[in-house]
Order: C-alpha cells, then sequence, then structure tokens
C-alpha cells in the first residue's frame, strides 16, 4: 500500500506573532499555560500521522480539541503555522495560488458540516459547480454531474433547489458536488454532524458503500466515537490540539493509549470490534486442544457461538499457528464489558 | 463593586445638574456671549470673505478649474439629459423627449418586470396622480434628480461596498466617515457645497450622494459579510480564484440585501433631494419651500402629498423587486408559462406609447393638470384656516403652557448660563460615561463652538433638541413597551412607523404648519414626529427581545403587569432605550435646524438666513460648522452613556 496522504510537525497557532512558538521551550507547555504565558492559542500542535491510498481514516475528538482546524490546514483553508503535508507526493504547503487552486480543482475535495451549498443555485448546478469554476462545458459539465447524482441517489431531483431538500438530501448534493471532480482524496468535516440519528446512519452506509465502489482516500472528521468505528480504518483521537492515539478500531478498544480514550470507547460494544487475537490467553496444560478452530481475526461477537456451545476452550490460530486459546470466561468478559 | 459604582455614577449626574443650576442663577446673563442676529464676529466676516475668495477664483484655480469644474459640468450634464428625457424640453423643443403617456407606460412596465402587476399598478396610478396633483413637470424633475444620484450613488457604493465587505482594513477606513455623513444633519452641508459647486442640480446631487452613498455602501458591505462562511469555504476547496468567488458565490448569495441596499438608497435620495430645493434644486421641494415660506398651507400640502406619493411607489417598487429577487433566487417563484411573452407585448406597448408622447400632443403634454390637486389644495387651505380660527385660542394657550412650564426655563437656563458652565457639566458628563479620552474630545468640541461666535444661538437649538428629543422618548418608551408586549399592536402600529420613515423629512412640517403657525412648536412637533419612529422600533425591538424565561421568573413571583414593565422588561430593554435617546437627539437635532424655515430660531435660522442673504454667508456657514459640532457632541456622549457600563467603567478607570 503506498502513502497518500504524510503530515508531518504540524502546527497551527492563533495569537500575536504565532511563529515563534513553534520550536521553542513554550511549545511544551500545555494549552491553557502557552495561552496565559503568551497570549497563544495552540489549536494545532505538533501533529504527524501517514494516511494509505484507499484508507478512510478518522480524525475523532471533541468540539475544541483542534480537529476542525487540522483538516482545513490540510486543505489550506487555513494556513498552518508550520509543518508539512503532502498529498499525492505534492507539497501542498509550499504551492503558489495558482498551483494550490490546481490541486483543489483536481487532487481532494471536501465535504462540510453544514453542506455550504449555493442557495441560488439548482442541484445540478451545484453538483457541476467544480467543474464549471475549471472551465468545463456546459454540457459535459451536466452530463458528468448527472453521473454523479445518480451515484449518491439523487435522481428526479436535478432541478430542484437546495431549500427545497430535507437536510439528508441536501448532504448527498455535498457529497455529489466532491465527488464530481474525481478526486483521489476526499475530505469530510463532521458531515452528518447536522442531521438527525437515523438519516445519519442512512448517510454513514451510504458513504461506506461509495467507498466501497470509488474507493476514494477519505479523511473523516468525527466528534461520534460510534460513527469513528464504525467508518475508520484507522483512527485518530485528538485532544487539546494533539493525537493522543493512531490506530485501527479493535487497537483503540484492546489497547486505549490512557483513561481518556479508554472513556471514550468506554460504552461501545467491544464484543462487536475486538478479534479472537485479543482475548486468547495462552494455552496451558490443563486446557484439551481438541475443541474447534477458529481464525484470530473473527470478531468475538461472531465467534461467541461456537466458543459457549464447545465443550472445552476453543483454539485461535493465525496462518496455521496456534496462538492461545479461547473459553467461555473470556468471551463472558468482553460481552459484560469487563475487560480481561 | 458595581452598586457602588452605580450609585457615584448617578450621584455625580444630579450633583453637576445642582451645581449648574446654581451657578447659572448667581451669574445668569453673565459671560454668556449674546448675539444679535445681524451682528458678525470677526470669524463670521472673515469665513465670509473665504467664500467670496472661492467664488472669485472659480475660474482661475487649477484645482477648481479642473476638478471641481469638471465635476460638476458632467453631473450637471447626466442630470440635464435625463430631465430633457422626461421633464424639461431641450433648447430646440417645445417638450421633453418622452410625454407623460410615455413615461407611465416605461414606469409600469419596468415594474412588472422586476417586481409584479400589483406594484406596477400602483405605480401607474401614482405617476398618474402627479399630474392630477398639479405637478408633473415638479415630479419628473424630482425623479430625473433621484435616478441621476441613485444611479451615481450606486456605482460609488456598491463597489467601495464589496471591497469594504472583503477587506476589514477597507471597511475600517471608511467607517468614520460614513459615520460623521450619517450624524451631519442634512441641512448644513448645503452650502458648502453650493460654494463649490454653485446651487442648481450638480449641487443638489451631490448632496444627496453623500446621504445616499453610506446606506448603499454599508449595506453592501454587510450582504457580502453575511454569506455564510462555510460557502465561500466549500467554493475555495474546488479551486476558486478570488473573482470566481465574488461572482459565483458570494454575489450571488449577497444580490438581495443589496436589492434592499438600493430601496434605502433610493429613499433617502429622494428625502434629500426635496431639502436640496434650499440649493435651488428643480422639483417638488422647490414648491414645498417656496409655499412653507409664504406660509401656503394649501399649496405646501398639496406638494407634500405628490412627495408621499412618489415616496410610497418608490418603496413598493423595490421592496417587491426585493421579495422577487429572494423568491426566484431559490426557487420559490414558479416561473410562469406567459410572463416572458407578456413582457415582449408589453415592451411593443412601450415603445408606441413613447412614440405616441413623443409626437402627439395629448399624450406629451399631461392633460386635465391638478384636475386633483387644486381641489385637494383649497380644501387643506379651508381647514388650515378653520382651525387657526376656531382652534387657534386653545392651540396657542397649549403652547403657551408648555412654553411657560417647560420650554422657556429650559431655554433660559441654557442661554443665560455662563459657558464655562455649560462647558464644565458637559465635559463632567463626557468624563463619567466615556473616561478621560471622550472629555478631551467634548473639550475640542466645545473650544470650536466657542470659536464659532454662535454659543447663544446653540443653546437656542439645543433646549428645542433636549425637549422634542425627551418627547420623542417618552413616545418610544410608551408606545414602545406596549408594541413589545402585544403582537396585535405591533401589527397595526409598525407599518405606520415604516412608511414614517419612509416620507421626506421636510413633508412633516406642513401639518404642523397649519396647526401652530410660523412658530418654534411647528418645527419642535415636526422633529418628534420625524424622529419617533426610529425610537419607537428600537424600544419595541428590545421589549420584545427580553428573553422569556425572565418574564415569566417574575411573573411567577408575582409581580403585577406595571412591576413586570418597570421593573423587568425596561431595565432589561436599557440598551435599546439608550439607544433609542442617541437616535432620537440625532434625528431630532437634524429636523430642528430644518424648522428654520418656518420660524424656530437659533441655529437653524442662521443657515436659511445665510442662503438668503449674502452678508449673512459667512454667519450661516459658521452656523453650520456648529450644528456639526453638536450633532458630534451629542452622538458621542450618549453613544459612550449607551454602551455596556462594565466598557464604559474600563473606560473611565484609566
Amino acid at each position: 500500500m503506498t502513502t497518500s496522504i504524510s503530515v508531518r510537525d504540524l502546527w497551527k497557532v492563533y495569537g500575536p506573532n504565532p511563529e515563534r512558538i513553534v520550536g521553542s521551550p513554550d511549545a511544551l507547555l500545555s494549552r491553557s499555560e502557552l495561552r496565559r504565558k503568551t497570549g497563544c492559542t495552540a489549536a494545532v500542535r505538533d501533529v504527524s500521522f501517514d494516511v494509505a491510498e484507499g484508507e478512510v481514516f478518522v480524525v475523532m475528538g471533541l468540539s475544541g480539541s483542534g480537529k476542525s482546524t487540522l483538516v482545513r490546514c490540510m486543505t489550506r483553508l487555513v494556513e498552518p503555522t508550520a509543518g508539512s503535508v503532502s498529498i499525492q507526493g505534492e507539497d501542498i504547503l509550499h504551492a503558489d495560488a495558482s498551483r494550490l487552486r490546481e490541486i483543489r480543482r483536481s487532487k481532494f475535495s471536501m465535504v462540510f458540516q453544514h453542506f455550504g451549498l449555493l442557495p441560488h443555485r439548482r442541484v445540478v448546478d451545484n453538483v457541476a459547480f467544480g467543474l464549471e469554476i475549471n472551465g468545463m462545458r456546459r454540457d459535459q459539465r451536466h452530463a458528468r454531474a448527472q453521473e454523479v447524482i445518480e451515484l449518491v441517489g439523487l435522481q428526479g431531483y436535478e432541478q430542484a433547489y437546495p431549500a427545497q431538500l430535507s437536510g439528508g438530501m441536501q448532504q448527498r448534493v455535498g457529497l455529489a458536488r466532491a465527488l464530481a471532480s474525481d478526486p483521489a482524496v476526499m475530505f469530510f468535516d463532521e458531515p452528518f454532524s447536522a442531521l438527525d440519528p437515523l438519516i445519519r446512519r442512512d448517510m454513514q452506509t451510504e458513504v461506506i458503500r461509495l467507498h466501497n465502489e470509488v474507493g476514494k482516500t477519505m479523511v473523516f472528521i468525527t466528534h461520534d466515537i460510534h460513527e469513528a468505528l464504525r467508518l475508520g480504518d484507522r483512527i485518530a483521537i485528538m485532544r487539546d490540539g494533539g493525537i493522543v492515539q493512531v490506530g485501527t478500531p479493535e487497537e483503540l478498544i484492546a489497547q486505549p493509549a490512557d483513561d481518556y480514550v479508554a472513556n471514550f470507547v468506554l460504552d461501545f460494544p467491544k464484543s462487536h470490534v475486538l478479534t479472537l487475537r485479543w482475548i486468547a490467553r495462552p494455552a496451558t496444560s490443563d486446557d484439551e486442544l481438541r475443541g474447534p478452530e477458529l481464525p484470530a481475526t473473527m470478531v468475538v461477537r461472531d465467534a461467541a457461538r461456537t466458543i459457549l456451545d464447545a465443550a472445552g476452550p476453543v483454539r485461535v490460530v493465525d496462518g496455521g499457528q496456534l496462538i492461545g486459546v479461547v473459553s467461555t470466561e473470556e468471551v463472558l468478559a468482553v460481552i459484560a464489558g469487563v475487560h480481561a | 463593586m458595581p452598586r457602588l459604582r452605580n450609585l457615584g455614577r448617578g450621584w455625580i449626574l444630579t450633583a453637576s445638574i445642582v451645581v449648574f443650576v446654581v451657578f447659572r442663577t448667581v451669574w445668569s446673563g453673565h459671560w454668556n456671549f449674546p448675539l444679535d442676529r445681524a451682528t458678525l464676529t470677526p470669524f463670521h466676516t472673515w469665513l465670509g470673505s473665504l467664500m467670496d475668495s472661492v467664488d472669485a477664483n472659480r475660474t482661475s484655480n487649477p484645482l477648481m478649474a479642473n476638478i471641481v469644474e469638471v465635476l460638476r459640468t458632467a453631473i450637471s450634464n447626466f442630470v440635464t439629459m435625463l430631465q430633457q428625457l422626461i421633464s424639461e424640453p431641450a433648447p430646440n423643443a417645445s417638450y421633453p423627449f418622452i410625454g407623460w403617456l410615455g413615461v407611465i407606460a416605461i414606469v409600469g412596465w419596468v415594474v412588472y418586470a422586476t417586481a409584479n402587476w400589483r406594484v406596477a399598478l400602483l405605480a401607474m396610478v401614482g405617476f398618474y396622480a402627479f399630474g392630477a396633483l398639479g405637478f408633473w413637470t415638479e415630479s419628473m424633475d424630482t425623479l430625473a434628480l433621484v435616478i441621476a444620484s441613485v444611479v451615481i450613488a450606486l456605482l460609488i457604493g456598491i463597489p467601495l461596498g464589496v471591497l469594504a465587505g472583503l477587506f476589514p482594513r477597507v471597511e475600517q477606513v471608511l467607517t468614520p466617515f460614513l459615520d460623521f455623513a450619517q450624524v451631519m444633519p442634512t441641512f448644513v452641508y448645503l452650502m458648502p457645497v453650493a460654494l463649490f459647486f454653485l446651487i442648481g442640480p450638480a449641487s443638489a446631487t451631490i448632496v444627496t450622494l453623500i446621504y445616499a452613498v453610506p446606506p448603499a455602501l454599508r449595506i453592501t458591505a454587510v450582504a457580502i459579510r453575511e454569506v455564510p462562511i462555510v460557502t465561500v469555504e466549500a467554493g475555495t476547496s474546488l479551486g476558486t480564484t478570488r473573482w470566481q468567488l465574488l461572482r459565483k458565490v458570494q454575489l450571488p448569495q449577497a444580490k438581495r440585501t443589496i436589492v434592499v441596499g438600493v430601496n434605502q438608497t433610493i429613499m433617502a435620495a429622494l428625502s434629500m433631494v426635496t431639502i436640496a430645493a434650499l440649493i435651488d434644486a428643480p422639483g417638488l421641494g422647490q414648491v414645498v419651500v417656496s409655499s412653507l415660506q409664504k406660509l401656503d398651507v394649501g399649496t405646501s400640502f398639496q406638494a407634500g402629498l405628490a412627495i408621499v406619493v412618489m415616496a410610497i411607489v418608490l418603496d413598493r417598487a423595490t421592496t417587491a423587486a426585493a421579495e422577487r429577487v429572494e423568491r426566484e433566487s431559490t426557487g420559490h417563484e414558479s416561473r410562469r408559462q406567459w410572463r416572458r411573452p407578456l413582457l415582449a407585448v408589453g415592451f411593443v406597448g412601450v415603445l408606441i406609447a413613447v412614440y405616441l408622447s413623443h409626437t402627439y400632443l395629448v399624450a406629451a403634454q399631461f392633460q386635465g393638470e391638478g384636475s386633483i390637486g387644486v381641489p385637494i389644495a383649497n380644501a387643506t387651505q379651508t381647514a388650515a384656516d378653520w382651525v387657526q380660527l376656531h382652534w387657534g385660542a386653545a392651540t396657542s394657550a397649549y403652547t403657551d403652557w408648555v412654553s411657560t412650564w417647560f420650554l422657556n426655563p429650559l431655554q433660559n437656563a441654557l442661554v443665560n448660563a455662563p459657558w464655562f458652565v455649560t462647558a464644565a457639566v458637559v465635559l463632567v458628563w463626557a468624563c463619567t460615561f466615556g473616561g478621560r479620552r471622550l472629555a478631551l474630545v467634548a473639550a475640542g468640541l466645545i473650544a470650536v463652538l466657542v470659536g464659532t461666535g454662535l454659543w447663544s444661538d446653540s443653546m437656542v437649538t439645543l433646549a428645542a433638541t433636549f425637549f422634542a428629543a425627551a418627547i420623542t422618548v417618552i413616545i418610544g418608551v410608551l408606545l414602545g413597551a406596549w408594541m413589545g408586549r402585544s403582537t396585535i399592536v405591533d401589527r397595526i402600529v409598525r407599518p405606520v412607523l415604516d412608511a414614517g420613515q419612509v416620507l421626506p423629512a421636510f413633508v412633516y412640517l406642513v401639518p404642523f404648519l397649519g396647526l401652530f403657525g410660523a412658530t418654534r412648536f411647528t418645527a419642535i412637533l415636526a422633529a418628534v414626529v420625524y424622529a419617533a419612529p426610529a425610537s419607537v422600533k428600537l424600544i419595541a425591538d428590545g421589549v420584545r427581545g427580553v428573553p422569556e424565561t425572565i418574564r415569566e421568573a417574575a411573573v411567577s413571583a408575582g409581580a403585577s403587569t406595571w412591576q413586570q414593565i418597570v421593573k423587568v422588561e425596561l431595565p432589561t430593554a436599557r440598551h435599546a432605550i439608550a439607544l433609542a435617546t442617541n437616535q432620537g437627539l440625532i434625528y431630532v437635532l437634524a429636523m430642528v435646524v430644518v424648522g428654520g424655515l418656518v420660524g424656530a430660531g437659533g441655529l437653524g435660522y442662521l443657515v436659511v438666513a445665510g442662503f438668503a442673504q449674502s452678508s449673512l454667508r459667512g454667519k450661516g456657514m459658521a452656523a453650520g460648522l456648529a450644528i456639526v459640532v453638536l450633532g458630534i457632541l451629542i452622538d458621542r456622549i450618549t453613544q459612550a452613556a449607551s454602551r455596556p457600563r462594565e466598557r464604559a467603567e474600563i473606560g473611565a478607570t484609566h
């Protein structure tokens, strides 16, 4: 897998002379101390991560954690104070204005929390907007808009105005607009936070389906841990501008880096995410290793029936290698919410 | 310790008034700069000679010849072109290019195209009424001036407004000028502009621009800034250039608000164009001015009615156009199939009407001019005479009573007090409300006021202003609290207030002239009527804005209706009341000086006298300066007083 996005040592500091903070001893201060001492606020502090081609990378954090600023720095809607961002091998932060426009028109696109649709344009012209500013001919861009409108399930609403659509439908227009230029990378800034829970779930399913169909690299910002765990191949948890932990949903639940992360994932049904690898214990001489054999990558929920029905412990194998056994106690511990 | 601070502030204000009363009684009539109406100070003479030298060097001074004169000629030609189109015949013709039939047809078509057929009908009837009232030519002159001013005002205001909306720094630079142009009573810049651009249409257009550009500019800037940031980000993230962003994202969404700005600009222009009659602007304003000066109530009412009709037509047409823009741009207006062909047919009709009105006398010259206007004028005059005759005793008893008990004591107090006592009180107030910085500004302004040599007249104007503003605020609190509490009252009163704000200030003098004749009361009451709508609306909105929970808490604590109003709603809305006082004072000052036309004394009279007699030009100019100084002084102090307490206190401590 090749790297699609690479973020290194990214900082965004608001306040007087923000450049002096980065690299100085002050950079090590906590957010509130920094503010008291220098009058500056570090919205994003020293963030580094990579996103692989075709991956869904979720940035999760509460409001004020800097996640929205982070995504705006990556697209340069906000100018970062220091660091580097490269997308598809191109250094974004050193692009001049016209190159930046070029990149925005071709390489990535963005979906916004409050949709950002233009109220004076019909759906089809909203979707085709990016193509229009890129100078594509009217019939061509309408043909392409029609394709993506069908892709997001909006056929029949081409001539409607945004105000005539429900919130979920409006965000489908936002999705279609972002897909229209066929970008390599899509950024989602809390796209479903403004929608009610049922619609939100539909839209998440829609994103999963789209990801399967078009296979784009996606960077997804959210404050909802369930959304993060549902969509993310990997998740970065942010707090006070920095990244606390990056990992797969499984890793976050099985090995939270600190209490902050642990608290987030506390309510999430672990059996839905954890695989047998995480709960297997080494076999002892007492164990009868005659029971069924299950792969280490199977999630606990799917394995539960087999394990509970088995007479003895079940063997967990990874690539033909025995890595341990799982018995009824371990499964019950996970399902009951107590991590063994 | 906010409580102690509050006490301190109230105490200082009361003490300063007591000290003022004591000193003004002891030193009454001393050091108060009395000045005869015809007497000039050296400053006035100097101003007069300065003006004379501007006149004399009109063609020799390179600045005057190359900039002022070029500008004047260009604007003048533009207005003349419009006049020859609809109102005044060109030198070699006997009728304007388009006669009444053509004008009415064009108006109907344009209003239908931009708004709807109902308003188009209203507009056509309204335009017909100009002729029927007896002022077709004058109305078209006024319209030509309004069109010229609005076109230029929008050409200046919209681009600058866009810049101000996009770049905060541009806005910072422009704001002081806009504030100044809006605080300054319209009356006072007539003379300086007329000095440079001569009396006539060019000056009229320029003074109107000073008044009409600020709303266009401000509203455009707001419109651009109000565009949701997320759509701007969405556009940027798709790779728009700055120009594409402006043209395809920001301007289309700002369009509706900008059209509201156009409406405001048109109404401001109409208001100013009528006042510009004082510097010889052609049109309806001149009829009003000359009949006001002759105390001819009938004719001034007749012409005032024509102005009201024009105000209503212009306001309704642009408001309806704004609504149409709103509906069309968000898909709520179903585009009707037959609209386009109808417009095309109508356009042919318009061309025919224009041709007819260009060719045939019947369609060129309004038929039955004054057919309803003259009877109206006669009836009004009869009514006014009857009122004067039968109610004269009652109204003069009333005015005597108010004079004896309120106005005269106030005026005597201000006029007879030594200037430094009054100045000291003003400085104490400035310092209390706005800190040392404001006190310094106030000191400078007072120095200028003393320097104009018109201290005594300024105090006369100030007394009238205080009195009228007090009435305005009382009306504002009573009516505003009522409207704020009752949706039904609000729904009935608000349209009346809206209509009141649309009318040019001038018109208000007319009915009171009929009631009170040429006295200062006419000016004061006209000022109250002119200023009240803004104050009432501000207070009503303030009371309405009182959070429901606060109100419920008071009710559940067992407060009576009276207690709710006095102890909860008005205190919570005190910021709105302070703002209403500020606006009331500024509006009233603007109008009180216009009252100089109908016998009110003070600075306004001196300005008018300056127009009439060239020997008093310098003094009139000085009076204009004094009005500006008073306006800024009142505005700064009341604004500081209306600012939230905490901030004012921080200002006061350093």
